[in-house]
């Protein structure tokens, strides 16, 4: 299993040196620079900016600086946010945003699990349909309508939560169901149909068979056999948390990594761009990979097989 | 013989988009203690449904017992609830299935998959449950029992995974064992094993044994007593040497016949002709009768009761009626009659054993 984990660490490093190879030229291939947008700077300022941090070099060159200095840790310095440290900057805004994230993958992943399984214990009935409505609802119908809803219905007419910002728990409580309304479809969705097929499953008469009760029959039997493919889906939909969450803090005012993303590439802040991709692509990586590591500990299965070997 | 399951004008049907398929139209039969009663018939002929009916397997809906009793133990298990029926299941009766391969659950150990029906039935604690288990498991022939209880089934091949199932059916002592074709989907080698292995065991805990099966060579290995059924029904019971060397409705005709044989002149295998009955709207009459080539007028229009050839054989057809005409059977069958002897592959097969 060492090996395994090792070796796929490994291979993570090469896909990160090609997802920085290919941002950095795209990033290069956009008009403009970073000061272009500062009418207030004479050309001989900006010339002299340009030449402080290397951006008259030819690209190849550039490219090999960035490089070597992202092999050392060193992101360097953003051009917009008072000449701070990447790395620094991403780590301030980062914990909004990874709390955000994870409460949204748990809640949309557990509701969504309940609903799947719930519906497929009644399958045909109002409790399949309800849930398979919801699930529409979840799929065809973006966050941010969801966040207005929210913060119109709830917030303002109820007063239940906060409307907007990151001041304590309640205040996480409507980003979260905004953000995982998705996820949740998606997994009620795969849980449904997979509850179904295992619960017709031979085993399943198996273990009725043996005298165990209903609730024993589905927990234990069914449950396990039906997540191993919703495993497999967890981690695209990670991918999508991180991208939802763009406009998700930007429409609750919260203080996290996407908002700074989107500020960074509308200004061309060639740093914070590659530093925030970077992180990003690490995050995914490092998801891929338990989903692979929690698919084993599910499936003996597959633990044998990339075990042993 | 002390009767152990009695199973009275049991009908079960199915509620689909098509109608109602009467799949069992009104089975009788006993079984007695330590005996195996064969149960024969082509597919859709009602034996798993039977099976599973007993069990209280069928899902409902779209399946019901619309009506009969099956009384065992003093209770009537086609009126108890499912909760009474839990306690029935894999202590008192419990079942072994066709294919091993999609049987056992396969994200469990093996030894749990045992282990849960002990502590259900028998409340014992986990670690005496696993001793069980490990001695289920030297039982049924697994050799290294102590480490093959921590594996997967997947570690299994088909035959040992067979004998897994095996182990969990007998975990209890059961007073009943329902083989629903068990040994189908195994080669013939480990068929034959496995049969070797039920029959052994058998004589060990007193099992009753109710064995389904198409495989009329598995039949004359295990078999006591032979139910053959047609249609939902049961057309013939009787010893299994009654429905070898003398039987007397022609389906049990058409099925021995249609047994392959190695040492046969001819070339062809014989087939019964035509295809199993509309279930939807069975035939009026004897619903073998379209298919059989010795049918009366009568076949068509009234259902046969069973009529009596001895103190234990039984079959439903109208040539055993007085009135009847004789009717000579085929060939094949008379020479079973004569010799006594299946010079069928399938029993020489099993026998070999």
């Amino acid at each position: 299993m060492a090996k395994y984990i090792l070796k796929r660490v490994a291979f993570s490093f090469i896909t990160l040196l090609i997802i920085a190879s290919i941002t950095f030229f795209l990033m290069k291939l956009m008009p403009g620079t970073p000061f272009t947008a500062q009418e207030k700077l004479t050309e001989v300022q900006i010339e002299i900016l340009n030449e402080k941090y290397n951006l008259n070099d030819p690209v190849p060159v550039q490219y090999a600086k960035y490089i070597g200095n992202m092999l050392k840790g060193d992101l360097g310095v953003s051009f917009q946010f008072d000449n701070r440290n990447v790395t620094d900057l991403i780590l301030d805004r980062i914990g909004p945003s990874a709390h955000l994230g994870l409460q949204t993958l748990i809640f949309g992943a557990i509701a969504g699990i309940i609903f799947g399984v719930i519906a497929a214990l009644k399958q045909n009935t109002m409790w399949d349909y309800g849930s398979t409505f919801l699930a529409v609802l979840g799929k065809s119908i973006p966050n941010f309508v969801f966040a207005g809803m929210l913060q119109y219905f709830i917030g303002v007419k109820l007063g239940w939560f906060p409307v907007a910002f990151w001041e304590g728990p309640s205040y996480t409580v409507m980003p979260t169901i905004a953000n995982a309304m998705f996820t949740l479809a998606v997994a009620a969705r795969f849980m449904r149909t997979e509850m179904i097929e295992v619960l017709s499953s031979d085993y399943i008469v198996t273990a009725k068979a043996k005298g165990l009760s209903s609730a024993v029959v589905t927990i234990k039997h069914g449950l396990r056999n039906g997540l191993i493919p919703l495993v497999t889906v967890l981690g695209p939909l990670a991918a999508g948390l991180l991208t939802g969450s763009l406009v998700i803090e930007r429409i609750f005012a919260i203080p996290g990594l996407g908002e700074q993303f989107v500020r960074s590439i509308t200004t061309n802040d060639f740093p914070m761009i590659m530093g925030i991709t970077l992180f990003y692509s690490v995050f995914l990586i490092f998801v891929i990979l338990l989903v692979d590591i929690l698919y084993g500990i599910i499936d003996p299965r597959i633990r044998l097989a990339g075990g042993n070997k | 013989m002390e009767k152990i399951l009695e199973v009275k004008n049991m009908h079960v049907s199915f509620d689909t988009f098509g109608g109602e398929v009467q799949a069992v139209r009104g089975v009788d039969f006993d079984l007695n203690k330590g005996e195996t009663l064969a149960i024969v018939g082509e597919s859709g002929s009602g034996k798993s449904v039977t099976s599973k009916t007993i069990m209280r397997l069928i899902p409902t809906p779209p399946g019901r017992i619309k009506e009969g009793e099956i009384l065992f133990g003093g209770k009537d298990l086609a009126k108890l609830s499912e909760k009474e029926m839990q306690k029935i299941r894999g202590k008192d009766i419990s079942m072994i299935f066709q294919d091993p391969m999609t049987s056992l659950n396969p994200t469990m150990k093996v030894g749990k998959q045992i282990m849960e029906g002990l502590i259900k039935h028998q409340k014992l604690s986990s670690s005496a449950a696993k001793e069980r288990a490990i001695e289920l498991l030297g039982l049924v022939g697994i050799p290294q029992p102590e480490v093959r209880i921590n594996q997967f089934p997947h570690q299994f091949s088909g035959g040992m995974r067979q004998r897994v199932v095996i182990a969990i059916a007998l975990a209890c002592n059961p007073k009943i064992l329902l083989a629903d074709e068990p040994t189908t989907a195994l080669d013939v080698t480990i068929q034959a094993q496995i049969i070797e292995l039920m029959k052994d065991l058998q004589k060990k805990m007193n099992t009753s044994i109710i064995f389904i099966t198409h495989d009329l060579g598995v039949v004359a290995n295990v078999a006591d007593r032979v139910a053959v059924m047609y249609g939902g029904k049961i057309v013939e019971i009787g010893t299994v040497d009654e429905i070898f060397y003398n039987p007397q409705h022609p389906y049990t005709w058409g099925l021995l016949s249609s047994m392959p044989s190695l040492d046969a002149k001819e070339d062809e295998l014989f087939a019964i002709p035509g295809s199993p009955p509309d279930l939807i709207n069975p035939p009026k009459g004897d619903a073998f009768a379209v298919r059989n080539q010795f049918a009366l007028k009568i076949d068509l229009e009234k259902e046969p009761p069973m009529f009596k050839v001895s103190n234990t054989h039984y079959a439903a057809t109208w040539l055993l009626h007085e009135n009847a005409p004789k009717v000579e059977p085929p060939p094949y069958i008379k020479r079973l009659k004569e010799t006594k002897q299946l010079s069928k592959s399938g029993a020489k097969a099993s026998d070999h054993k």
